[in-house]
């Protein structure tokens, strides 16, 4: 019968006080796509970290095809046949494909017998797989979906049966994904065993066999794909039912509060991200930017909130023009009535070593109601943070703590709350929900809502299609710094999917 | 990757780990100090019994570390703007200009107590506009402000020079110094506060500026901690991006947080000048500047902990020449080599422990950790 491939038996791992994971079974069966989904910090990386060896687990037993393992080191693993294919690559950028998949498997101090043996190798993979890609192509001159094949290979070249892929389609347009899934299938025809891990639970559906969930880092269910649902699967990850569309009503859009007129932008080394793009958004609307990653949504969102340098064109706020030399003040748009969620959080919306409280100000801290004179006003600010824990039900509930010790979703939670409590007239969000687990994506996306049905303009970018889809009431493409189509938020996904890949002509062409 | 360790209280954070950083610095000297063939044991005795044994040992402990205040004070206020200013010691020197000048134009007029604020002011002034240009060359050129402070330090060494053998040297004087300040500009002693406790001092020049170094050091917390200026400050020192996102201006704040860096780096000047010498002589900072890195850094850039560990550095500098007299094996070169080791230790090993004491305090007490544990990405 089937044959287990790996048979994690009563993991325990703890951090400090934190187990990420408590007594975790599991049996992977030989020549399946196993899906492990949860919310943030459910334990799965935990989890698949111990199989790779990067943690050892503090008890429990792991069983590599039947035989008890001690996997102490990613070299271990490999050596087990165990391949790892991490959400951020790990690949030179400036060597060829064959040089990345030799890296560290030289067999020889002089390269070339190496290379000769790989180059006959890939073909023979590139054979049985359809994992095509140039060997002697240059890393960074491939899109992001080679990039991620190249990974595979890589592990396939060092002799891995099992193949473990965390979070492989974050960076992928639809077109990428569905060609990864191919991929996947055939490996699995071939006798490969593959985990993969995500929360995207279309995916799950769409191509695995067995399905198991983690929720606080327990195993809370494992089911047979064909016979769940994505409303279970959501509803064991969270604990509750979710809702996974918000419900909101029709839009009732007022005057234009954004006008963006022509607007171009260069990056530092003077590549043009953003090509004269205009777009209006009105009071009372949502308006959604769809792409990939890297199409210059990022560099529009800083044009727009008068960090970045525009080169050309123009942004009127309120039917004012926005300075775009570089020289604005951002401190003086938000007085303008214009609030930003930055997409990076981490670097750019907060402050991580700061207390909570003081990343409640940040932005607005020339703001006389948090100052006495040239003093911070600390009992205001403070008592101002603890307005806003208790509001956005921020957790823990304590303003005087490290931002770094929140969670992404409680992070972001403190950005909006900071943004939207400005009152603002026009709200741009970039990213609204990434990083955040699926309750606190209900808890935003229904803020996001309510401020719109309050008749705030609100411009929101996001790599999340779904996301996208859900809030939108007008959504905008980007594709290589330009705005390819504009739907409405009852285009399908495959359509919005053929735009973000570019292919505008024969979309219009159906 | 998730860090496995545990959040540590802060008692940990700021007491344990500088001591167990600092024991193993003196473990480490110990070893040298047997190299050379002496006991550590008796060497240590020797050490602290020099700095804090007799009234006299305290005096000299505390008028080191009065300097060592004020160059620990001007490197935090600058790291916490995230810039590394390396010039505390070029910058200190040239405040020597502006205190000679002050000092020599009014000793005979003024009484030391109005001396001393035009002094106070003219050393701060000198010391912020030694950090203008590099600042300056920082904010609007890019160019980094390490290679500049250092520059300046071998500038202000010339001009230094060149006015101490020209202008500011009295005619037939064959010394490289100003000539010796009247008692209008001689900052008066402390020695009777030590002696208040029964101990005898023959004389130290630890004076007043000690207090002024306290009190700074409490308006430098106020400053970082409790003005919007200090926001901005420790903002753009954690992260420029945030710092362009909340409209704070880079150019304005890096030379805003420069010129205060420089202006306390300027008064420590003020305490071997009116405080000792009685002049402005040749070199008279010696290092002071770059011990203040060592100092803030041990004190982990706060001042309270900038007090403390300026007070250790004194007693290193006192009990180390009091151990080089007693001890004639150990010369003054081992006692660099002891004060590196605690630099080493203190300040560019800082962390290097504190994986360890995490670990100790995960596996001791998992009640009195946080809840940072599992923050990787897509857990």
């Amino acid at each position: 019968m089937a044959q287990a491939a790996i048979e994690l038996i009563g993991i325990d791992k703890s951090f400090g006080a934190v187990r990420a994971n408590r007594d975790i079974n599991l049996e992977i069966v030989r020549g399946t796509i196993h899906g492990i989904v949860g919310e943030n910090g459910a334990g799965k990386s935990t989890l698949m970290s111990i199989l790779y060896g990067f943690y050892q687990a503090d008890s429990g037993e792991i069983r590599v095809g039947g035989q008890s393992a001690s996997i102490k080191s990613p070299n271990d693993a490999i050596a087990l046949g165990i391949g790892m294919v991490h959400q951020h690559f790990m690949l030179v950028d400036n060597f060829t494909v064959l040089e990345n998949v030799i890296l560290g498997a030289e067999s020889d101090a002089l390269l070339k017998k190496s290379i000769a043996k790989a180059r006959s190798e890939l073909e023979r993979l590139e054979r049985e797989y359809g994992l095509e890609v140039d060997p002697d192509a240059i890393i960074e001159e491939l899109p992001v979906g080679l990039q991620q094949r190249v990974e595979i290979l890589k592990a396939l070249y060092r002799g891995a049966e099992i193949l473990i892929l965390d979070e492989p389609t974050g960076v992928l347009t639809p077109a990428e994904a569905n060609h990864l899934f191919r991929i996947l299938k055939q490996l699995k025809e071939q006798g490969k065993t593959i985990v993969l891990i995500t929360h995207k639970l279309r995916e799950i559906m769409a191509i695995t066999d067995t399905v198991s969930v983690m929720r606080q880092g327990t195993m809370v269910a494992t089911r047979e794909t064909r016979k769940t649902t994505v409303e279970e699967l959501a509803e064991l990850m969270v604990g509750r039912r979710v809702l996974l569309r918000v419900e909101k009503g029709e839009a009732e859009a007022g005057g234009v509060k954004l006008a963006v007129q022509n607007l171009t932008v260069k990056d530092s080394r003077g590549v043009t991200m953003v090509d004269d793009i205009s777009f209006d958004v009105r009071a009372g609307e949502i308006v959604g930017i769809a792409g990939v990653a890297g199409n210059g949504q990022s560099e529009m969102l800083e044009a727009i909130s008068g960090i970045r340098r525009a080169v050309s064109g123009s942004v009127m706020l309120d039917g004012k023009p926005i300075d775009l030399t570089g020289a604005a003040d951002p401190g003086e748009l938000r007085d303008r009535g214009l609030a930003h969620v930055p997409e990076d959080r981490h670097h750019v919306g907060l402050v991580l070593a700061f207390e909570e409280n003081e990343n409640s100000i940040l932005g607005y801290h020339d703001d006389p109601r948090y100052l006495r004179g040239p003093f911070l006003n600390i009992d205001a600010i403070r008592d101002d943070a603890r307005d806003k824990i208790a509001k956005y039900d921020i957790r823990p509930a304590d303003c005087r703590l490290k931002t770094a010790n929140f969670s992404g979703g409680n992070q972001q939670k403190i950005v909006l709350a900071r943004e939207m409590e400005q009152d603002p007239g026009v709200l741009i969000v970039g990213q609204p929900t990434r990083g955040v687990d699926v309750g606190a994506i209900e808890f935003i996306h229904k803020r996001l809502i309510a401020m719109r049905d309050q008749g705030k303009a609100v411009l929101v970018v996001s790599v999340e299609l779904d996301e996208i889809r859900s809030l939108s009431d007008r959504i905008l493409v980007m594709f290589a710094g330009r705005v390819v189509g504009e739907r409405g938020p009852e285009a399908t996904e495959g359509e919005l999917g053929l735009l973000m890949a570019g292919v505008e002509h024969q979309e219009a062409a159906e | 990757m998730s860090t496995p360790y545990a959040k540590l209280p802060a008692w940990a954070d700021y007491g344990l780990i500088p001591v167990i950083n600092l024991a193993v610095a003196f473990v480490v000297a110990g070893f040298v100090v047997l190299l050379v063939g002496e006991n550590p044991f008796r060497a240590a005795a020797v050490l602290v019994e020099g700095a804090f044994g007799r009234g006299q040992g305290i005096a000299f402990t505390l008028f080191y570390a009065t300097t060592f205040i004020f160059s620990g004070l001007s490197f935090a206020v600058a790291a916490h703007c995230g810039l590394f200013n390396i010039g505390g010691e070029g910058q200190g020197y040239i405040a020597g200009l502006g205190i000679g000048i002050v000092c020599l134009a009014f000793d005979s007029v003024l009484p030391w107590w109005l001396t001393f604020p035009l002094a106070i002011i003219a050393a701060a002034a000198m010391g912020a506009l030694w950090a203008l240009i590099p600042a300056y060359l920082q904010a609007k050129r890019g160019s980094h402000i390490v290679i500049t402070t250092i520059m300046f330090n071998f500038i202000a060494a010339s001009v230094m020079v060149y006015m101490l053998v020209g202008m500011l040297k009295p005619a037939n004087s064959m010394a490289p110094q100003t000539r010796t300040f009247l008692d209008g500009a001689q900052l008066p002693k402390l020695n009777w506060v030590i002696e208040l406790f029964g101990a005898k001092i023959r004389s130290a020049p630890f004076n007043i500026t000690f207090l002024l170094a306290l009190v700074v050091a409490f308006l430098v917390w106020v400053l970082i901690w409790r003005t919007r200026l200090g926001y901005e400050m420790r903002t753009y020192g954690h992260s420029p991006k945030a710092a362009r996102y909340a409209g704070i201006s880079e150019t304005r704040i890096i030379i805003v947080a420069m010129m205060i860096s420089g202006a306390l780096a300027g008064m420590m000047a003020l305490n071997p000048t009116m405080g000792d010498q009685h002049n402005v002589a040749l070199e008279f900072v010696s290092g002071a500047g770059f011990v203040g890195i060592a100092v803030a850094l041990m004190g982990r850039l706060h001042p309270v902990g900038i007090v403390l560990a300026a007070i250790l550095f004194g007693m290193l500098y006192q009990g180390g020449a009091e151990l080089a007299f007693e001890m004639p094996a150990i010369s003054r070169d081992i006692i660099v080599i002891i004060q590196g080791l605690v630099i080493l230790f203190a300040g560019a090993l800082e962390h290097m422990f504190r994986p360890y004491v995490q670990a100790l305090f995960a596996s001791l007490s998992p009640r009195t950790v946080g809840m940072e544990a599992v923050k990787g990405k897509g857990a």
